[in-house]
This record gives C-alpha cells, structure tokens and sequence, in this order.
C-alpha cells in the first residue's frame, strides 16, 4: 500500500486537473459556439397576465391555472425551478388517491361541458420533474371551449392553434405528441 | 405498433449495432494494439510520468486490487473534505451551504463506488466546484476503475498460465482516455445542440406568464450529464435527474441518453469474445443477459402503459398509462423501458419516478438490481456475471460427475467459495440493513422516513438498500433518507457492495489464470452452448430471484394484492 499512495496521491490530481477541469471547460468553449443563448438554455419572451413585458425559458414548465390559459399539468413542487421534485406516491397511498379525486372534480367544474372520461390522466397527475413544459395534444382539445368560451373566439381558432403547435413524434416515428404550454400560451395572447 | 413503441425498439437496436463494432475497439484498447486514438499516449505517458507510475510493469492481482483500494481511499478523502467546506470555496453562486459529515460521507462513498445515491438535492445541497471536481471527476474514475477490473478479468482469462495480470493504472487510464472521454466529449455536443445549460452562472429569476416570480437553477449541465450516463453513474446534475427539462430536454436527448448509458456495459460483453477469440461465448452472455432484461422490462412497459387501476376506477381516460411521476416528453414506454434499463445496468438516472409506478414494476426494477448482472455496470456487470458463470460451472459439472472446467482452468473449492461469499454478501446486505430498518421504524413509527404508508413503505426501504448494494443509486424517492441513520447504514453497504464484488471475482480469476492449463478435450465442459446459458440462468433464477422473494412477498406484491 506504501508504495501505491504517493502516485495514487499524484495520479488523482492530475485527473482532476484534466478530467474536471480541461473537459469541462472544452465542453463549455463549445457550448459558447453551438448552444443556444450562450448555453444558458432557449428563452421565450411574452407579456404576463398583468402586461408586463417578461422572459422565461421554453424547457421548464410554469404554472397555468388561470382559465383563459391551457393548464399545465399538475407539479408536486409547484412548479419550484430552483427545488424541482416529483410526488414519490406510491400507487395505493389512500391520500394521493384523494388529491387526484379532488384534481378531476376541480377539472369537470372549470371545463363543465366535457365528459369525465375526455379527461387525459396526465392532466390529473403530477409530473416526474415538478416542471413538466409539455402536455398531451388530447390534455390540450379538452380544454378548447372552456378557452373558446373565455376569450370569445371560434373554438375552431383555438383547435386549430393546437394542430398548429403540436410537436410530432422524432422523425415521425419514435415517440409521444406534445404540446409546449408555454409557447402555446404565448401564441393564444397572439390571437386576433 | 404505436410511435412510442417503436421507439422503444429503436433505442434497443441502435444499442446493440453501436456496442458490437466498439466492443472490437475496446478489445484492442485492453490488448494494446493500435487504435485511432493513440495520439492520447504522450498525454497518458505525462500523467505516468508526473505520477511515478511505471505502466509497463505487470502486477499480479493482489497487487491491482491494492492499487485499486489505496486509489479509491484518496479519492474518498478528498471528496468528503471538499463536500464539508464546499459552503467556503468558490464557484457557488448559489450560495449553497457545506454538507454534514454523516451527508458527506455518504455522498462521497456513493460517488466514489460508481453508485451515486443521492441524499441531497443537486440544486441546493452541492456548489458548481462540488459537482465538477469531486461528483463528475468521480464519475469518470470510478467507472475507469471498474472497466480497469474487468480489463484484468480478461488478461487472466488467456489460455496460459501466468500470475502477471497486466497494470492497473495502465488499464485505469485507458478506460479514461480512450473509452469514456472521446464518448463524453461527443455526447455533450449532441447535448449543447439541443439546449442542454452549460453556464457558470447562478439561478436566474424570471416572471411567468401567470406573474410569479420564479428561480431557475441551472449550471455546467452538459458536461456532468455524458460521463453520468457513459460511466453508469447515474447521479443527476438536478434533483430530479434526467426527468429534469434541462437535464434531458427531449425525446431525442432521451434516446442519445439511453444509448450512452447502455452502450459500455453492452459492447464490454462483446469486448470479451474479441479480447479471447471466443465470440460465441460472448454471444451466449449477450443472450442470457438479453432474456433477463427482456423479461423483466417488458412486463413493465405493460403494466405502466396499462395504468393505475385505482385511477382508472375514477373514470378518466387511461390512454396515455401510468403519469404520475412521469413526463409527457417521454411518454409511458420509454419511462418504463429506462426504469429497468437504469435498474439492470446500475446507472440509476431516473426519467420518471420509480416510486410511484405500479407495485409489481417497482419489483421488477428490485429484482434487476438484485440480479445486478443482466448486463450491468460498467465493468462490474461483467465481474457479477462471471461469479454466475463459476457457479453454474461448478453445479454442471458435478450434475455430470466431471471435475468443473472453465476455459482450459479447473474450478475448485477455493474458487468456488470465494463465488459462494459474494453471492450470499448481497443476500445478507440488503436483508440484513432492511431487518434493522424494518425495526428501528416500527419501533419508533414517528420517524419522517416513510413518504407511503403500509407495503408500499416497506418497499421504500427495501428498494434503498437493494440499490446501495447493486451500487445503482436509484430510489424510491419518497424515503426521506438524508438523516445518519440512512448517510451511514446505505454508506457501509455502498462500499461492502462495491468492492467484495470486485475483489472476489478478480482472486478467483488471478487464482485461475495462475492454474495449468488444460487443452479442450471431448470431455471438457461446453461453455458457449445454450445448455449452459439455460444452467447460468437457472442459477441467478435460484441464487438471486428466489432468495429475495419472502422481503417480495412483504412489499410489492402484498401491495400488488392489495389494490386488486
């Protein structure tokens, strides 16, 4: 052992210097070239709900609950960005089952014209991240007259504004539709 | 076949076409023929050099495994004393405080065990520095020492006898420069392509649409995220993992990181069958290792993509599976399809939480830890599995009445015990911490550990302690586990699951390598036939699967019955 722990010693800070330091910093040189914003991640401007002009990023959900939006899906952090976290409930905890019982009930009272069985089962339970930015195409046509309604235009603007922002399966063939609450969002202020 | 299974299938495949030419690749990095990348040798040649290291002189296997231990123990040092006063160094602009000593020593034992259970939360329990030299560093070397033991697995598996099993630093280098770092660099530009953050900035405050005012975290994401899953590490740059936005912001980043975790395991399978000429061997492993996974993975993407039933009886549509806990971006199969993925290859990143999938997928995901062979970590997947492989050579060859041969070397009691030990080592770990679990909150039921009452809770602290032994990481979540009781108990069985079942396999093939060797007779056991993998299976069936099933029976599956 005497004779491995003055290399080892040595041989550990040498990776260190190389594979923290020299690495991180070739990865950082190309994120300067490639990645969007500088590598600080895709930025969307909007105007909020109050008429402030403000930014957020299209990669992390925010909290929709207002009825003239399409509602994210539920987060059990509440949509923290700086503390993100999923339910950990187990299948059969009698409280969670509660929650998600009180979640339909909430749904059905603010979109009264749909049907139980419309409602998508993404929409009633929380996302592993806390900050999921996507929905279903389905968790957004169940919400179109509750919007239509609100904002007085055709409901046929509204679907159309969902085919328009559902984003396809990769190449078309590998993987679910989803829809990007935020920028939807911000396209549904933009209706004339 | 719907897009999301198809997708499914695709990862799968393009896994198994990148592993095969690469496992040839690894092959000759270990012989030390000529590859594409040996303009890095003045660069390993430096480090050895600065190091005192002669990378030329061959060690037998106590001396590698003393190498390993004395390196392994200065990276333990280190990291725990940076984690403990990481609150007072720079590049926090976070302003995160340093870690407890119990938190501490659990974090860096986990790092440094390839393991990455994480007791804390990375947004708020670590600094930028923290997460670079000491987290991603130790996820580069701790799968460059598990591929390094798997290298000296294969050195003394030649057909010749010899007590010379190569160097291990020499070994250890090359698994960083040639394997894990080309790869990194590659897949971390395919990050930063698709937005992935790669910032030394703090959190950022922005108003949302709604007018809140929220933080957002973010960091050097791109370059931890490449070697976590390249490394088989695991540990996520965020608390939530790869489930993050910013850690995996979508399908297709979800595919490139499922390869990347994959891909090393897989093509060290085949690295074997080049490395000795024997490819049909490795094509056996391949399969039996493939049946196993397949076994317990699609069983799940079943069940998820059938959904909770208990939700289902409240009327909603169910089309869309089992979502809690899961992100739209990925969808139901592709959640299901890593879960085990993560589970049979002791990664343990999580693009959903396994916490609250259906109760008998939450067993499959104990199960493919408890195998912890099925492919398995890097470089210690394949030391697990060879312990399977003298098992059942030892059980075949006294149901024959032959003295148990493996590769031109007989097998005998020493070795066998030895095999014997690191099986039941596991058994006794994850049993034993979960009896002294199981006691401790039933005596004292108003300890905040238990996020789900009844079975459910059982299995959270059942799936933790099967995951510190499998040196996975993963958890049920929920488990509120940063206290001294979990730091400590999880950090003994981290470093016991880590290194018997390195050390046992490695003296077993250094005893081995150093027997006569016998030239294949018309009555010397087949090893690369299907009779054998059918024998390696019905072991790991018996050994693991079946010895685990009473702590089964008192978590999942009563919780299974319970809801139907």
């Amino acid at each position: 052992m005497k004779s491995h722990i003055f290399p080892a010693i040595k041989m550990t800070l040498i990776s260190i210097f190389f594979f923290a330091g020299v690495y991180t910093l070739v990865v950082w040189g190309f994120g300067q070239i490639i990645a969007p914003n500088d590598g600080k991640g895709e930025v969307v401007n909007y105007t909020t709900a109050g008429g402030a002009a403000a930014y957020g990023y299209a990669n992390i959900g925010q909290n929709f609950s207002m009825d003239q939006y399409f509602w994210s899906r539920p987060s059990a952090v509440g949509y923290n960005a700086a503390g993100s976290g999923a339910s950990n409930k187990g299948p059969s905890n009698e409280e969670y089952l509660a929650q998600v019982q009180s979640r339909i009930d909430t749904f059905l009272v603010h979109n009264p014209t749909i049907k139980k069985s419309d409602i998508p089962v993404e929409m009633v339970t929380a996302s592993g991240s806390g900050l999921d930015p996507h929905i279903s195409p389905k968790g957004a046509l169940v919400q179109v007259s509750r919007i239509a309604a609100i904002r007085n235009v055709p409901e046929e603007k509204i679907s159309a504004l969902i085919t328009q922002h559902t984003e396809h399966p990769l190449f078309g063939i590998f993987g679910p539709s989803q829809i990007n609450v935020l920028k939807i969002n911000i396209a549904l202020d933009q209706l004339k | 076949m719907n897009t999301e299974i198809i997708g499914v299938v695709f990862m799968f495949g393009l896994t198994l076409l990148l592993a095969i030419p690469f496992g040839r690749y690894i092959a000759k990095v270990y012989k030390g023929e000529k590859t594409l990348l040996d303009f890095f040798t003045p660069l390993e040649n430096a480090f050895f050099r600065i190091s005192g290291i002669n990378a030329q002189r061959e060690m037998n296997w106590k001396e590698s495994m003393v190498a390993l231990l004395t390196i392994n123990l200065v990276w333990f040092l280190f990291a725990m004393f940076v984690l403990m006063v990481q609150g007072w160094l720079p590049m926090n602009p976070d302003g995160n405080p340093s870690m407890t000593a119990d938190l501490a020593f659990n974090t860096a034992i986990s790092f440094m065990v390839n393991c990455n259970l994480q007791h804390y939360s990375g947004e708020t329990g670590v600094t930028y520095l923290s997460q670079l030299i000491c987290l991603m560093f130790l996820q580069f070397v701790s799968a460059a020492t598990g591929l390094a033991a798997a290298a000296i697995l294969f050195n003394a598996l030649k057909e010749r006898t010899t007590d010379k099993l190569g160097n291990f630093y020499n070994y250890f280098m090359k698994s960083l420069t040639r394997i894990l770092l080309p790869l990194s660099i590659v897949v971390a530009i395919i990050f930063l392509f698709n937005g992935m953050p790669m910032t030394f900035e703090g959190k950022d405050t922005i108003t949302s649409m709604q007018g809140d005012t929220v933080q957002v975290s973010t960091g050097p994401v791109a370059a931890f995220v490449p070697i976590k899953h390249l490394g088989t590490n695991g540990g996520g740059f965020f608390g939530t993992n790869s489930a993050h936005p910013f850690e995996n912001p979508n399908y297709f980043t979800g595919i490139v990181e499922m390869v990347a975790q994959f891909i090393v395991p897989l093509a060290m399978v085949f690295a074997l069958g080049f490395y000795l000429n024997k490819r049909k061997f490795s094509w056996m492993i391949f399969g039996v290792m493939t049946i196993g996974f397949l076994c317990l993975a699609i069983p799940n993407m079943i069940m998820e993509q059938h959904g909770n039933p208990a939700i289902a009886h409240m009327g909603v549509d169910m089309s869309s599976g089992a979502m809690e806990g899961k992100e739209v971006r990925f969808g139901t199969p592709a959640s299901a399809y890593w879960s085990i993925l993560t589970t049979v290859i002791s990664t343990g990143s999580v693009n959903s939480f396994h916490d609250s999938f259906m109760p008998l997928s939450g067993m499959n995901q104990m199960l493919a830890m408890m195998v912890n062979g099925f492919y398995g970590g890097c470089g210690v997947g394949l030391l697990n599995f060879f312990i399977f492989i003298i098992i059942a050579v030892f059980i075949s060859g006294l149901m024959v009445g032959r003295t148990p041969e493996f590769l031109g070397k007989k097998v005998e009691a020493r070795e066998v015990k030895i095999a014997v030990i690191v099986t039941l080592m596991s058994a006794i770990l994850i049993k034993g911490g979960m009896a002294i679990a199981a006691y401790w909150i039933t005596a004292d039921p108003s300890l905040p550990w238990l996020n789900n009452p009844g079975f459910h809770g059982f299995s959270e602290m059942l799936y933790e302690f099967t995951s510190a032994n499998a040196n996975n990481g993963s958890g049920f979540e929920g488990l509120g586990d940063n206290n001294p009781f979990w730091n400590i108990s999880t950090g003994i069985v981290l470093i016991l699951g880590r290194f018997i079942p390195i050390i046992g396999p490695i003296a077993i093939a250094g005893i081995l390598a150093g027997k006569k060797y016998i030239p294949e007779s018309a009555g010397t056991l087949k090893t690369d036939t299907l009779t054998f993998g059918v024998m390696i299976f019905a072991v790991i069936f018996i050994v693991t699967a079946l010895s685990y099933f009473p702590a089964l029976a008192l978590g999942p599956i009563a919780e299974f019955f319970s809801m139907h």
